[in-house]
């Protein structure tokens, strides 16, 4: 639990001390924050997105093949359907618990949120189901652990570099910018933002109603998938 | 009263079939021995009744609830000891125990105490709290018998409950397994121990290429269709022609080895043991389920 929880953790904290504090004194404001405020609430975003994607994949392959621990659950009267839910709230909760710490940890850098960041939680809880469903899907697949080099190197490195964490979307053409913030994990890197600092400009309702349709349809699949799986 | 009852089940996997149409009972408070060579569709059939396989035709109840619509229920009344040893690795012996009768929505101090007796029962109580990694093989079985048993179902399905265990690790099983049985709890059992299977079951039933090719009480179908008596005989070529003749005289069935011949005698037959005797290498046994199982299903490998 402590290695996972560093481990994820980990790499956002270091981009945060990198480029906010190390970069980011060189960098003018970009809408109206300093660089460290700008990428701190996505950074918080990310993490969560690390901590449910490896959760649902690296450890739910392990129970799923090595250990044939969701095959003993199944000769029980529990149901694949609910060993699917099972494995994504618990990879949403422990990314839940890595936006936590990104949020508690922010005054050590010098930022305070404002209040309205507690009702960021259940928002990063959904994104961490978002995530955790879709490293479900990938399990769902997965024939050996390298299968989830693809998903980490064309999913979720991509999506932590281009969901307008590190720069301002608004920069960008018309085209581009559309692409971008259909991005499963760039309205929540926004909506941190707008939590974090209490600044509604823009539209919260639609990227709510965005993510909760993303995890929606992604726990969907991802159940499927495993039914796939587990049941021949 | 029946407890399991099969009828055309089948199972297709692609081309292959897997199951081909087995019609099968388990009756209540009996021990049903399931046997076949490794293919011939023993492990399919227990998978469709625990739902991890779907069966492609065929009707199946059990405890009088059909599969799959009424799973959720007759789950709740099963208890596997799976041929993969599937214990959570993360987990010590004790909380094995507790978080699979959670499963069963057995819970708090009742499943801590259940815990408690079953341990003591199958001679775990010192490894309460030790990781799996840490148990030997016999503990492991054991163990997982024990968490089979945890929320005291009426069918026990034993998929080759004491492959790879030592001698005196088996004999543990097995007292156990027959006291379960002595307590009414219906069984079926799969293994490739014979002797095993003899010792436990009431009726056997013999599958092979997913279809049952024999199915009765294990010391009558011995006796019917092998015979009582065994001669081992190792010995030339010419003398096994010799022998096999003889025995043809005498209504015995014989079976030319490699290296000598087997003789199977429904009855005594003096011309037959008059000329075994002479011989250097040779022994008398009473025929077993292994004769019989070779015999139906041959000595060559199945494996596909």
């Amino acid at each position: 639990m402590m290695a996972s929880l560093v481990g994820n953790l980990g790499q956002p904290l270091l981009f945060l001390l990198a480029f906010g504090v190390g970069l980011g004194q060189k960098i003018d404001t970009i809408e109206g924050f300093t660089y460290l405020q700008f990428i701190a609430p996505g950074l918080t975003a990310s993490a969560v997105m690390y901590s449910a994607a490896f959760e649902t994949t690296y450890g739910s392959f392990t129970r799923l093949s090595t250990q044939n621990t969701f095959e003993g659950i199944l000769m029980t009267p529990v149901t694949v359907e609910e060993v699917a839910i099972g494995e994504i709230v618990w990879g949403a909760l422990k990314g839940l618990l890595s936006g936590g710490v990104m949020i508690v940890t922010m005054p050590l850098f010098g930022l305070w949120p404002s209040p309205w960041v507690v009702l960021l939680l259940p928002l990063l809880f959904i994104t961490g189901v978002l995530f955790a469903s879709l490293g479900l899907i990938m399990t769902a697949t997965a024939r050996n652990y390298e299968f989830f080099n693809y998903f980490i190197s064309l999913v979720i490195t991509p999506l932590f570099l281009f969901s307008g964490i590190f720069f301002s979307l608004s920069t960008l053409s018309a085209g581009s910018r559309f692409f971008l913030q259909v991005l499963p994990l760039t309205p929540m890197v926004t909506l941190s933002r707008m939590f974090c600092y209490g600044d509604f400009s823009g539209n919260v309702w639609g990227r709510i109603l965005l993510i909760t349709i993303f995890a929606g349809g992604a726990t969907l699949f991802g159940t499927v998938l495993l039914r796939r799986r587990l049941i021949k | 009263m029946r407890v399991v009852a099969a009828e055309g089940l089948q199972k297709r996997f692609g081309q292959r079939l897997a199951v081909a149409g087995i019609d099968f009972e388990v009756n209540k408070g009996e021990c049903l021995g399931f046997l076949g060579p490794n293919g011939a569709g023993k492990t399919t059939t227990i998978q469709i009744m625990l739902g991890l396989v779907e069966k492609t035709a065929g009707e199946l109840t059990i405890f009088g609830q059909e599969v799959p619509e009424q799973f959720r229920q007759i789950k709740s009344r099963i208890g596997v000891v799976p041929q993969n040893d599937n214990l959570d690795s993360d987990l010590t012996v004790f909380e094995n125990l507790v978080t699979y009768a959670s499963y069963y929505n057995l819970v708090g101090s009742k499943a801590k105490g259940r815990a408690g007796e079953l341990l003591d029962y199958f001679a775990l109580e010192n490894r309460r709290n030790d990781v799996i990694e840490h148990l030997s093989g016999g503990q492991r079985r054991r163990l997982l018998l024990a968490r089979a048993l945890m929320h005291d179902p009426d069918l026990l399905i034993l998929d080759e409950p004491t492959v790879g265990l030592d001698p005196q690790a088996r004999y543990l099983m097995w007292q156990r397994l027959k006291a379960l049985k002595e307590n009414g709890v219906t069984m079926m059992l799969t293994s490739h121990y014979m002797d095993e299977v003899a010792r436990l079951s009431d009726r056997v039933l013999i599958i092979d290429q997913g279809k049952v090719i024999v199915e009765g009480e294990p010391g009558r179908l011995v006796n019917d269709l092998v015979g009582v008596d065994v001669f081992e005989v190792l010995c030339s070529a010419e003398d096994a022609a010799q022998l096999a003749k003889s025995a043809k005289e005498c209504g015995a069935r014989s079976e030319i080895m490699p290296e000598g011949i087997f003789l199977y005698m429904h009855k005594d037959c003096h011309g037959l043991s008059g000329h075994v005797r002479p011989l250097q290498q040779w022994v008398r046994r009473p025929a077993n389920l292994e004769d019989l199982f070779i015999q139906l299903t041959g000595r060559s490998l199945h494996e596909t």
